[in-house]
C-alpha cells in the first residue's frame, strides 16, 4: 500500500484514494458537432503508457478532492501531485524537482 | 473426462519442448507476444491453415505474462450471446485440447458455482442461466442446498452478512493446469517449424503506407507478411509506436496459494458480492483471485491491503479456510476495456491484427482466440466469433457489455 | 517418554518444567523453550515426515523456518495444515504429526481471534540479532521511535545458536542487556514472534505477531491468537540474518542429514544432541564451529570432509580436538533407510570425484556457505547482484528508505554485524536528519578469524549410477538435479521455466534453500554466469501466513459496514423480513402470523392501493446542492431542464453517464433559488455524489455550487394510498392538504410540536401519496404517531417487494434492475424526460450514434402471462412465439429478459416488466418465455398497467 501525497492533507494511505485515469482530457466544448469516432475518442480512448502518466486521483476518503499527479506506472512512484487548476509540469521541471528532491 | 483427484501427482513434462531459434530476416506471420494467445495461434495457424513461416516474439520468457498468473478457470457462461459463442467454442476445443496437443493439461471439468447474494444477483444469474441454455450452453440454476451438495464447505448459513441466496452451475466448465496448456501449444508450434524467439522486444515498427512491413526488436528487425498484437496488458505500448489508439487501460490483478491441502474443495466457486474465486488445484493447493488494483500499472504487483479484503472474503464464505496459509502472492497486468469484452480483428493497417481487451478472459478463451485469429489472418476477415469485437463498436456504441449482467468478469 | 539426546545441561529450555505432547500418536516431553523439533530430536526421532512423490523418510534438516524436511500437521489444540516442526514451540498438550505432502484443514470453525494494528516508526528494525540489536540501540539511543520485530522467541539471533562472547562475557548478557535497555526507551516497540513477511512501497512492512500459540490451551480467550502488524516506517533496516545452503549429492535427503549450523543450535539453544557420530562436510570455514561444538559436547565426529583442497586454516584446531580432517574430500552419498547410517565420502579434485569409502555416522553435517536473507529487501524491488565468491546472491543496490544489515547484507563475523547494524541505523538517523546519541557504545568482539575462502559447489558429481534421480535440490517438492538436467534438455534456457518444469521452488519453503542452488546449477548446465540465470522473483510473504491472520476481524457481521435506518429496531420488532440493498438492511415484508411472502405483500399492496401504507424509504440517497449555480449543474447532469423548477416544487429527472446510458434516477425539490435536495437510488447514493463532486471539481470549477450528503440527515416516510390525505390532513393540520392546495410534485414545511417537518406530494406508486421528511432523532416518534394517526384508516406498513409491486405495475423502472447499464431513458420510454431544449447534457451526444437509432434496442414493456397464473421468474428469456409450443434446438435467438415480475392484487393476475428488442412495436404481440422446460405464451403491453391515465395520484 503506497503514501500518496495529496496536495491538500499530505501523504495518506493509498486505500483512501480513488482512481480517476487520464489527466488532462477536458469535456469537449460542443460534442454536438463532433463526428462519431471523435466522440468515441472521448467516451472511450484514455491513454495507457508504460512509464509517466498524467492522471487524476481522488482523495474520497480524506478531502475529498480531485488533483493530478505525475505517477510512474511501471515502477508506481509518484513524481508530482498538482493541484486541476495547475499546468502539467513538464519533463524538465519534473527532472528539476526529482534533483532538487522536492518531488514526493 | 472425468475429473482428475486433487492432490495426484503431476504429470511429467516431455524430454523436448522447443528449440531456441535464432531468428530469421523475416516470416510470412510475425506474432508478437509469446503467451498463451499467441502460442496457440501459431498452433493454429500451422495446423488449420498449414501456415508454417511464422515467428513468434516474446520479450521475456515463454507463457510468462498472464498465463502464468492467471488463476486458470476455464468457462462459458457468458451473458451476451457473443460473448458465449467465443467462449463456448473455446470450450468445445478445450474439450478435445489434450489429444490435439499430446499434452497432458490436467483440464478438468469440475464445475463452476457463480454465488449470488442480493436479490439483484439472483435476477442477473437466473437472466444468465437462461440465456446460456438458450445458447446450447451447460448451466443451472441452484438453490443454497443444492449449493451445498456440489460444494460442501461454502457457509450457506443464512446468517452471514451476505448470505449465500443460490449460485449458477456449468458442469462443463473448471480448470486447467497453465503451464501445461502454454507448453503445449509452444511445442506443437515449434514442430511444425515455427520459430518461438524469447528474449526478443519489439521496439518499433517498419512500415510502408497502410501496411507494417516488419518489426525493429532487442534481436534486430524481422521482416513481417502479416503481424498479430497478442501482447495483452503491453497492447498499448506497441500500438503506441504505430499511433494507434486502443481502448484499453492495464491494470494489476493480484492472485495467490496456499499450501497443499487434503482434497477439500472440489469445484471452482465465484462470488460477485463477497468478492472470491478460488479453486483447489491438482497438486492441492487453493488458488484465489484478489480483486483489480484501481490504477493503471504494469509492475506486475499490486497492494497488500487487496489482499487481506480477499482473505477476509475468503474467510467469510469457506471458514474451513481459516487456517489455511498464504503461501505465495503475486500480480498480472490485465487489459481492461470499456464494456469488459475482447477487442480482436483489423487496425488502421492493412496487415496488422489487434488481440486485446480480454481484461480476466484470457486464458479461458485461449484455445478458442487462437482458433479464430489464425482464422483471421489466413483469410484477411475476422472469424465470424470475434466479428462483434472490432475497434468500431466503440464507434458505433454496439458494445458487448458484460459489465452490467455478467456478475463476474473473471 | 525419554530424551536420551537431551545434553545434561545448557540451552535456552526450562528445565525445570516438562511438558507433554504426542507425535504420530507417541507420547513424547520435551521442555518449554524447545520446538517440536528439538523435541523431537532429544527423543532421537529424526524422521518426521513423508515426501510428497516419492515417499521418501524426511527429517529435520534446518532449526528454523529453512527446513525443507520437518513438515507437521497439527491436531491439537486446534487443527492447522502443515507447519514446520522446527518453528512450532512446544506446549502441552500438543499434538501433531509427520504430513505425506498435503495438510489438513480442520472441518469446524477456527473460534480463536485475529486482529491487525497500524503502527509508525522512524526506524523499523527487522530481525534481533547482533545487527539488528545494535541498529536498534543505535536509533532508540538517538531517541528515534523505532520498532524492532523479530520472529523467534527471544532476541539474539544467531548469537542465540553459538558460544560468541562480547565485552569478555557471554554475549548473550549482552542481548538482554540490550533488550532491557530498549524497554527502558518509551518510544520503542520490540516485538518477538514476530515475522515481517512482506515489504511494499513507502516503508510498508507487514509482520505477523504470534501471540498465543506457545501458550497451548492456556492461551487466554480474550487475546488474538495472532495480529498483523502494518508497520510505516520512514526507515527500514533489514537485519535478518542468512540460510545456510546445502550442497547436492546422491541421497542427501536421508533423515540425520542437517545444515551444519542447524546443529549448533539444536545444541547451544535447546540443548539436544542430533546424533551420537557425526560426519561434517563443509565448503567454508563455519562449519568447523559445529563440529568442534558437538565435539566438545561429546559427539564423536568422525571427519570433517572439506571440499576445498587446501582445506581450512581451522584443520589444527580440528586435528587438536582429534578430529580427522579431509581436505579435497566430498560426501558423495549416504546410506540408511530410516536414518542415515553410513556417509561416503570420496577423494575430489578439479571436479573429478575419486572412489568413496562409507563413513558410519548417525548424523551428517553439510555446509555449502551461506545465502544473505534478502528476501525482504527484493520485495521492496531491490535488485541482487551474484557474488562469486560466496556464492550467493546480495543485495545488489541502495535503496530509498530501506537497508541491510549484518549477515543479510554478506556481512559474517559478529564485530562485523555489530558495526554493520549501528552503521547503517546512522546513516538512516542521517537521512531523517535526527543525530545520533552521544553515548553510542557498542560492546567488543573478538577480532575475526579470517576465513580462508570458501569454495562454491553447488553439487557433487552423481557416482551413485542413480544420475542425479537421488540428488536433491528442493526436498519438499521431491525435485532433483536429474529433473533439473531434464529441463534445461528440453530446451529450457529461463530459471522461470526449469522453475515450472521441475516445481522448484514453489512448496513450503518457498525455495529458501533450493532457489540459489538451483540458479547455479542450471548456470553450471548451460555454461553461462549465475549472475545470468539470477533468481526467481522473492514474492511475499516471507513464510506462510494463515488466511484468518490476514482476514482480522473483517468478518462476520464486521465483514461489510451494516446500515440500518433510524427505525431499524422497531422494524425488527415487527418482524419484519430484511433484505440487502447495498449495504443496508431493508424490511423487505412483514409477514403476520401464517403468512408467506406473497399472501403479505398482497395484503400490503391492497392497503396501499385501496387504503393507506407506509413505507420507510430512509434508505434513498439525498444530496442538498447548493450554490448560485445549482440550477446550472444539475441542468449540465439531468438529461431534463431542473433550472426552470419552481421553488417548492418537485421534478423527476434521469442521469445518464457519458455514454448515454442511465446511472441513475430520482425527484429533485428546489428549495431556494440557490438550493436543490437531489433524491437518488438508495444504491445510487455514493455514486450520485462522487459523479456531482468530479464534474464539478474537474470540469466546471467556476460553478459556485456545493453538493453535500444528507442522507442520513433525513428519514423519509411515504404516506401512500386514498386516505393518505387523512393521515396526513389529520397529524398536520396547519397544513392545506387539498390537491388544490398542495399538488402534485410540489412540496410543504411544517412541524409537528416544533420538530420540522417537510411534506412532499411524491408518488411512487400511482397513488396519492405524501412523503414525510423528519430528522432520524424524531424518526420513531413521527412513524409511530404517523401509525396512530392511520389507524382508523387500517394504515398497513410496507416493505421493498410491496413497494416494487407498487411501482411496477406502474411502470416506474428501477435502476439497476429494470437497466443494467446498456439502457438509455429513450429504451425506458422516457424520452419526455429528455429535454430537447438544452444544447448540452451528459449523455446527450451519445444519443445519435448509429446503435442509438438501431430499431431492435430494447425497450421497456410490460408482459402479461397468456394463462393469467404463471409468475415468471425474473431473469427469465423472451422468445418468440412458437405455434407448435415447441423450443427449437439451441442456439434460440432471444429477444430480451424480464427485469422484475409479480403477482398484482389490483390486476388480480401476475405481470411483468422487460426489456424487448424493438419493444413498443410489439405491443399487442404474444411472444414465449421458456420456464422450467415449458413456453409461457405472454402478451406484450404497455409498461403502464394500473391507472395509465394517472387518475388516482390526487386521489
Amino acid at each position: 500500500m503506497q503514501l500518496i501525497p495529496c496536495p491538500w492533507c499530505g501523504p495518506r494511505e493509498e486505500a483512501e484514494f480513488s482512481y480517476g485515469g487520464q489527466a488532462h482530457v477536458p469535456y469537449p466544448d460542443s460534442p454536438a458537432e463532433l463526428s462519431d469516432e471523435e466522440w468515441a475518442h472521448y467516451v472511450f480512448f484514455r491513454a495507457n503508457p508504460k512509464g509517466r502518466f498524467a492522471e487524476r486521483w481522488n482523495h474520497g476518503a480524506g478531502c475529498r478532492r480531485w488533483f493530478n499527479a505525475i505517477r510512474d506506472t511501471a515502477t508506481y512512484r509518484f513524481e508530482r501531485v498538482y493541484r486541476l487548476d495547475d499546468p502539467k509540469p513538464g519533463v524538465t521541471e519534473l527532472a528539476r524537482s526529482r534533483e532538487e528532491g522536492t518531488a514526493p | 473426462m472425468s475429473p482428475r483427484t486433487p492432490g495426484a501427482d503431476l504429470p511429467e513434462h516431455p524430454d523436448a519442448l522447443w528449440r531456441n531459434p535464432e531468428p530469421k530476416r523475416s516470416y510470412d506471420v510475425v506474432i508478437v507476444g509469446g503467451g498463451g494467445h499467441g502460442l496457440a495461434t501459431a498452433h493454429y495457424l500451422a495446423k488449420n491453415h498449414g501456415i508454417t513461416d511464422v515467428a513468434v516474439l516474446e520479450k521475456g520468457w515463454l507463457a510468462g505474462g498472464n498465463m502464468a498468473r492467471n488463476t486458470t478457470i476455464i468457462r462459458s457462461n457468458y451473458l451476451w450471446d457473443e460473448s458465449s459463442a467465443i467462449y463456448e467454442h473455446a470450450l468445445k476445443l478445450w474439450e478435445g485440447l489434450e489429444e490435439d496437443l499430446g499434452y497432458p493439461i490436467l483440464f478438468s471439468q469440475r464445475g463452476v458455482l457463480n454465488l449470488a447474494h442480493t436479490l439483484q444477483d439472483v435476477r442477473d444469474s437466473v437472466r444468465r442461466v437462461e440465456a446460456n441454455k438458450l445458447n446450447g450452453v451447460d448451466a443451472e440454476w441452484l438453490e443454497p442446498d443444492e449449493v451445498r451438495k456440489v460444494c460442501p464447505i461454502v457457509n450457506t448459513s443464512t446468517e452471514i452478512r451476505y448470505p449465500v441466496l443460490g449460485a449458477t452451475y456449468q458442469p462443463r466448465a473448471g480448470i486447467a493446469k497453465h503451464d501445461y496448456v502454454a507448453w503445449g501449444f509452444a511445442r506443437r508450434a515449434d514442430q511444425a517449424g515455427i520459430d518461438l524467439v524469447q528474449d526478443c522486444e519489439v521496439t518499433g515498427f517498419t512500415t510502408d503506407g497502410d501496411r507494417v512491413t516488419g518489426v525493429q526488436t532487442t534481436r534486430g528487425t524481422i521482416g513481417a507478411g502479416t503481424v498479430a498484437l497478442c501482447a495483452a496488458g503491453h497492447t498499448s505500448v506497441l500500438t503506441d509506436m504505430l499511433g494507434i489508439r486502443v481502448p484499453i487501460q492495464s491494470h494489476p490483478l493480484q492472485a495467490l496459494v496456499s499450501e497443499l491441502l487434503e482434497p477439500v474443495h472440489p469445484t471452482v466457486v465465484m462470488s460477485n458480492a463477497v468478492h472470491v474465486y478460488v479453486s483447489q488445484a491438482h497438486k492441492g493447493e487453493l488458488v484465489m483471485g484478489a480483486g483489480v488494483d484501481s490504477y493503471n500499472g504494469y509492475g506486475q504487483r499490486g497492494a497488500f491491503h487487496v489482499i487481506e479484503r480477499q482473505m477476509a472474503a475468503a474467510v467469510e464464505l469457506f471458514p474451513v479456510f481459516a487456517r489455511a496459509h498464504l503461501l505465495r502472492t503475486w500480480a498480472g497486468i490485465v487489459d481492461t476495456s470499456p464494456d469488459a469484452s475482447p477487442i480482436v480483428g483489423r487496425t488502421a493497417y492493412d496487415n496488422l491484427y489487434l488481440n486485446c481487451g480480454w481484461g480476466t478472459g484470457g486464458f479461458k478463451a485461449t484455445p478458442g482466440i487462437g482458433w479464430a485469429l489464425a482464422h483471421t489472418i489466413a483469410h484477411g476477415e475476422p472469424h465470424p466469433t470475434v466479428a462483434p469485437f472490432g475497434l468500431d463498436r466503440f464507434v458505433t456504441g454496439a458494445l458487448v457489455d458484460e459489465h452490467g449482467a455478467a456478475a463476474v468478469a473473471h | 517418554m525419554t530424551s536420551p539426546f537431551r545434553t545434561p545441561e545448557g540451552g535456552r529450555i526450562d528445565r525445570a518444567t516438562t511438558v507433554e505432547f504426542t507425535f504420530d500418536g507417541e507420547t513424547l516431553t520435551g521442555h518449554p523453550g524447545d520446538t517440536l523439533a528439538s523435541a523431537l530430536l532429544a527423543s532421537g526421532r529424526h524422521r518426521v515426515a513423508t515426501s510428497v512423490r516419492l515417499g521418501r523418510p524426511r527429517g529435520v534438516a534446518a532449526a528454523w523456518a529453512e527446513d525443507p524436511g520437518g513438515l507437521v500437521q497439527i491436531e491439537e489444540p486446534f487443527p492447522e495444515p502443515m507447519l514446520l516442526a522446527t518453528t512450532v514451540e512446544l506446549h502441552d498438550g500438543l499434538a501433531a504429526h509427520g504430513l505425506p505432502g498435503q495438510g489438513r484443514l480442520a472441518d469446524v470453525p477456527d473460534s480463536a481471534r485475529y486482529d491487525a494494528v497500524h503502527h509508525h516508526v522512524d526506524v523499523l528494525v527487522v530481525g534481533a540479532g547482533p545487527a539488528g540489536l545494535a541498529a536498534a540501540l543505535t536509533a532508540a539511543r538517538a531517541g528515534a521511535r523505532v520498532a524492532l520485530v523479530d520472529e523467534q522467541s527471544e532476541a539474539g539471533g544467531s548469537l542465540l545458536s553459538g558460544t560468541e562472547r562480547l565485552d569478555d562475557a557471554p554475549a548473550l548478557q549482552w542481548v538482554a542487556a540490550a533488550v532491557a535497555e530498549l524497554a527502558g526507551h518509551p518510544d520503542v516497540l520490540h516485538l518477538q514472534r514476530t515475522t515481517a513477511f512482506g515489504s511494499y512501497d513507502d516503508g510498508f512492512v507487514l509482520a505477523l505477531e504470534r501471540r498465543t500459540d506457545h501458550l497451548g490451551a492456556a492461551a487466554p480467550k480474550h487475546v488474538s491468537r495472532q495480529r498483523v502488524w502494518r508497520i510505516r516506517a520512514r526507515s527500514i533496516v533489514v537485519a535478518t540474518g542468512a540460510h545456510e545452503r546445502p550442497v547436492v549429492f546422491a541421497d542427501n535427503d536421508r533423515p540425520g542429514t542437517m545444515l551444519a549450523g542447524a546443529a549448533r543450535t539444536f545444541l547451544h539453544r535447546y540443548g539436544v544432541l542430533p546424533g551420537r557420530e557425526a560426519v561434517v562436510f563443509t565448503t567454508n570455514d563455519s562449519a568447523y564451529d559445529a563440529a568442534l561444538d558437538l565435539s566438545r559436547a561429546g559427539v564423536r565426529v568422525q571427519a570433517v570432509v572439506d571440499a576445498r583442497p587446501e582445506g581450512s586454516p581451522r584443520r589444527g584446531e580440528c586435528e587438536h580436538a582429534g578430529l580427522r580432517v579431509l581436505s579435497g574430500a566430498v560426501v558423495t552419498g549416504t546410506r540408511g533407510t530410516e536414518r542415515v547410517t553410513h556417509a561416503l565420502v570420496a577423494p575430489f579434485a578439479d571436479g573429478q570425484v575419486g572412489a568413496s569409502t562409507a563413513i558410519g555416522c548417525d548424523l551428517l553435517l553439510v555446509s555449502g556457505g551461506w545465502n544473505p536473507a534478502v528476501h525482504l529487501f527484493s520485495q521492496a524491488r531491490g535488485r541482487l547482484r551474484y557474488d562469486e565468491v560466496l556464492g550467493a546472491f546480495l543485495p545488489g543496490e541502495e535503496l530509498d528508505g530501506l537497508a541491510v544489515a549484518g549477515s543479510a547484507a554478506g556481512v559474517f563475523d559478529l564485530a562485523g554485524c555489530l558495526a554493520d547494524g549501528q552503521r547503517v541505523a546512522r546513516a538512516a538517523l542521517s537521512a531523517l536528519a535526527v543525530p545520533p546519541a552521544a553515548d553510542d557504545r557498542l560492546p567488543a568482539a573478538p577480532a575475526p578469524v579470517v576465513p580462508a575462502a570458501p569454495v562454491v559447489l553447488w553439487r557433487v558429481p552423481d557416482t551413485s549410477g542413480a544420475e542425479g534421480t537421488t540428488s536433491f535440490v528442493d526436498l519438499q517438492r521431491d525435485a532433483t538435479v536429474a529433473d533439473i538436467v531434464r529441463a534445461v534438455g528440453a530446451g529450457l534456457r529461463s530459471l522461470e521455466h526449469v522453475k515450472r518444469y521441475t516445481t522448484i521452488g514453489t512448496a513450503h519453503d518457498q525455495g529458501k534453500t533450493s532457489g540459489v542452488l538451483t540458479s547455479g546449477i542450471v548456470a553450471e548446465l548451460l555454461g553461462v554466469p549465475v549472475q545470468d540465470t539470477g533468481t526467481t522473483t522473492f514474492r511475499p510473504p516471507y513464510t506462510p501466513v494463515a488466511f484468518a491472520a490476514l482476514a482480522g476481524r473483517d468478518r462476520g457481521r464486521l465483514f461489510d459496514p451494516e446500515r440500518v435506518t433510524a427505525l431499524h429496531e422497531w422494524h425488527v420488532a415487527a418482524g419484519a423480513v430484511f433484505e440487502d440493498v447495498g449495504q443496508w438492511k431493508r424490511p423487505r415484508y412483514y409477514p403476520q402470523p401464517g403468512e408467506d411472502m406473497a399472501a403479505a405483500v398482497l395484503r400490503e399492496c391492497a392497503a396501499a392501493r385501496t387504503g393507506v401504507g407506509i413505507l420507510d424509504g430512509s434508505t434513498l440517497g439525498k444530496i442538498d446542492v447548493q450554490g448560485p449555480d445549482a440550477a446550472v449543474l444539475l441542468d449540465r447532469l439531468y438529461t431534463n431542464l431542473m433550472s426552470s423548477l419552481k421553488v417548492g416544487s418537485v421534478r423527476y429527472g434521469v442521469m445518464c453517464g457519458v455514454d448515454g446510458m442511465v446511472i441513475d434516477d430520482g425527484t429533485v425539490l428546489r428549495l431556494a433559488e440557490d438550493r436543490f435536495l437531489v433524491l437518488t437510488t438508495t444504491g445510487g447514493a455514493a455514486t450520485v455524489l462522487d459523479w456531482m463532486e468530479e464534474w464539478v471539481q474537474t470540469e466546471w470549477p467556476d460553478l459556485r455550487v456545493h453538493c453535500t450528503s444528507v442522507t442520513e440527515q433525513w428519514v423519509t416516510f411515504p404516506v401512500v394510498g386514498p386516505r393518505s390525505r387523512d393521515v396526513v390532513g389529520s397529524l398536520f393540520p396547519d397544513v392545506d392538504v387539498s390537491t388544490e392546495a398542495f399538488p402534485f410534485m410540489t412540496w410543504r414545511d411544517t412541524a409537528l410540536e416544533g420538530v420540522p417537518v417537510r411534506l412532499a406530494r411524491i408518488s411512487f406508486s400511482g397513488e396519492l401519496a405524501y412523503e414525510v421528511y423528519v430528522n432520524p432523532w424524531y424518526a420513531v416518534a413521527v412513524w409511530e404517531r404517523l401509525l396512530e394517526a392511520g389507524r382508523p384508516h387500517g394504515i398497513t406498513p410496507y416493505g421493498t417487494e410491496t413497494m416494487h409491486v407498487l411501482r411496477a405495475e406502474k411502470g416506474y423502472p428501477i435502476i439497476g434492475q429494470d437497466t443494467d447499464g446498456t439502457v438509455t431513458p429513450h429504451d425506458l420510454g422516457m424520452a419526455w424526460a429528455v429535454s430537447k431544449k438544452k444544447p448540452d447534457f451528459i449523455g446527450k451526444r451519445s444519443f445519435t450514434r448509429p446503435a442509438n437509432a438501431d430499431p431492435l434496442r430494447k425497450q421497456l414493456v410490460g408482459l402479461l402471462p397468456v394463462d393469467r397464473q404463471t409468475v415468471l421468474p425474473e431473469g427469465s428469456q423472451i422468445v418468440e412465439f412458437r405455434a407448435d409450443g415447441e423450443l427449437p434446438p439451441p442456439p434460440v435467438p432471444m429477444l430480451g429478459h424480464v427485469t422484475s415480475s409479480y403477482r398484482s392484487a389490483e390486476l388480480a393476475r401476475p405481470f411483468a416488466l422487460a426489456l424487448v428488442k424493438g419493444g413498443r412495436e410489439r405491443i399487442g404481440d404474444t411472444v414465449h418465455v421458456p420456464v422450467g422446460g415449458t413456453l409461457v405464451p405472454v402478451e406484450v403491453t404497455g409498461a403502464v398497467l394500473v391507472d395509465p391515465e394517472g387518475a388516482r395520484r390526487d386521489g
